[in-house]
């Protein structure tokens, strides 16, 4: 083998430069594992529905509750423990998660989606930074 | 059992499942109270005295966001005025009486909407009160109904509207580029039981809002008792907006 101790050096870095993504994502700032969500700053300690279920299906809840008040005109949601909720993205959620910056987009950015419910809807003034 | 019987027993079974449901008139067989169909009567002959009146217009349009758009190619509208004779080109009768003036319209709410059959997403539906209602979020944009529509009720968002909207209502949704909106029979302000936003507005009492299959309502009261023109009645549309002659 001639150049032996520049073809080392290359095997080196493209080595390095294949394992710095894992090492990174350990060790520095872009640490791995679900972001941490802020809670209600109003105190709130239950959602419409148990935490698990909604942070797995919260996108299914909001398509139904969007189905039910635009398509047939209802209001009401009933949770699954009796209790009974304006079906509402607004004031609903918002009421509650006025932490938008905190919770919503902690997470959507993470995940890497962009919902578009604020290209319409208009985020409640107190509370929350809209964008 | 013989035949004979049996026969006679399957024809008295088949009338039992079939006879409550057609017996019944003026229900849905369902038990439910029969559904509202909300229509608009409009008093053009008070409307025309207030010349220059745009009440409704701008109180529709602050409530629901409707943006004011510079170029009159993007209009935007829910509620407008329009020329007797562009309104009624069929009617000729009172085009002398209304020459000049112009006359508020509004989406008709069909009763066999256009719009409705044409929409590939079924953004456009027909709510069982007769509403012809949108949903935003399906629509996308490719403005079949607005062809479809003859009474040019619907608006196109060629661009993003928010930038035209003078103070953003934070109780309605705006809308976004690429969808087509109009207006809704104040379908939120109905939910919680107040008139349309352009009824109440209207301080000359020249929008009159109410159900069609109430007989007390103001709305069948007045139609019962002065005539009144529908817009292009002849293309079978059947529209529930009425107005008011004499």
């Amino acid at each position: 083998m001639y150049s032996k101790p520049l073809v080392l050096i290359i095997i080196m870095v493209v080595l390095a430069g294949l394992v710095a993504p894992f090492i990174y994502a350990r060790i520095g700032k872009g640490a791995s594992g679900p972001p941490t969500l802020a809670a209600p700053p109003g105190g709130e300690k239950e959602c419409v529905e148990p935490t698990a279920y909604m942070r797995r299906h919260h996108v299914d809840v909001l398509m139904k509750w969007r189905d039910a008040v635009v398509r047939e005109g209802r209001l009401t949601y009933v949770a699954s423990n009796g209790r009974q909720y304006v079906m509402s993205l607004t004031t609903t959620c918002i009421g509650c998660h006025s932490n938008k910056a905190d919770f919503c987009d902690r997470c959507h950015d993470y995940v890497r989606v962009q919902p578009r419910c604020w290209e319409c809807h208009t985020f409640p003034e107190k509370g929350g930074a809209a964008r | 059992m013989t035949r004979r019987e049996f026969l006679r027993l399957l024809a008295l079974s088949g009338f039992s499942l079939v006879a409550p449901a057609d017996l019944l008139i003026g229900s849905d067989g369902t038990g439910r109270k029969a559904p509202k169909r909300w229509a608009m009567v409009v008093d053009i002959f008070a409307c025309a005295k207030k010349e220059g009146c745009t009440e409704c217009i701008e109180a529709c349009h602050r409530v629901h966001n409707v943006p004011d758009m510079p170029d009159a190619a993007r209009r935007i509208k829910w509620i407008w005025t329009s020329p007797y004779h562009a309104l009624f080109p069929e009617q000729p009768a009172y085009m002398e009486a209304f020459k000049g003036r112009r006359i508020t319209a509004l989406c008709n709410h069909c009763e066999d909407p256009p719009c409705v059959p044409v929409c590939p997403t079924k953004a456009t539906f027909r709510r069982d009160d007769g509403i012809v209602m949108m949903d935003y979020h399906r629509c996308i944009g490719c403005r079949y109904c607005m062809a479809a529509c003859p009474y040019g009720a619907r608006s196109f968002n060629w661009q993003d509207p928010r930038p035209f909207i003078h103070a953003i209502d934070k109780g309605y949704p705006t809308r976004a580029k690429g969808v087509v909106e109009k207006c809704s029979f104040c379908d939120e302000r109905l939910a919680r039981g107040l008139l349309p936003a352009c009824v109440d507005a209207c301080k000359g009492a020249c929008l009159v809002f109410g159900d069609l299959n109430d007989e007390r309502s103001q709305v069948v009261r007045l139609l019962r008792s002065r005539p009144a023109i529908q817009r292009k009645p002849e293309l079978g549309t059947r529209p529930k907006v009425f107005y008011l002659l004499a």
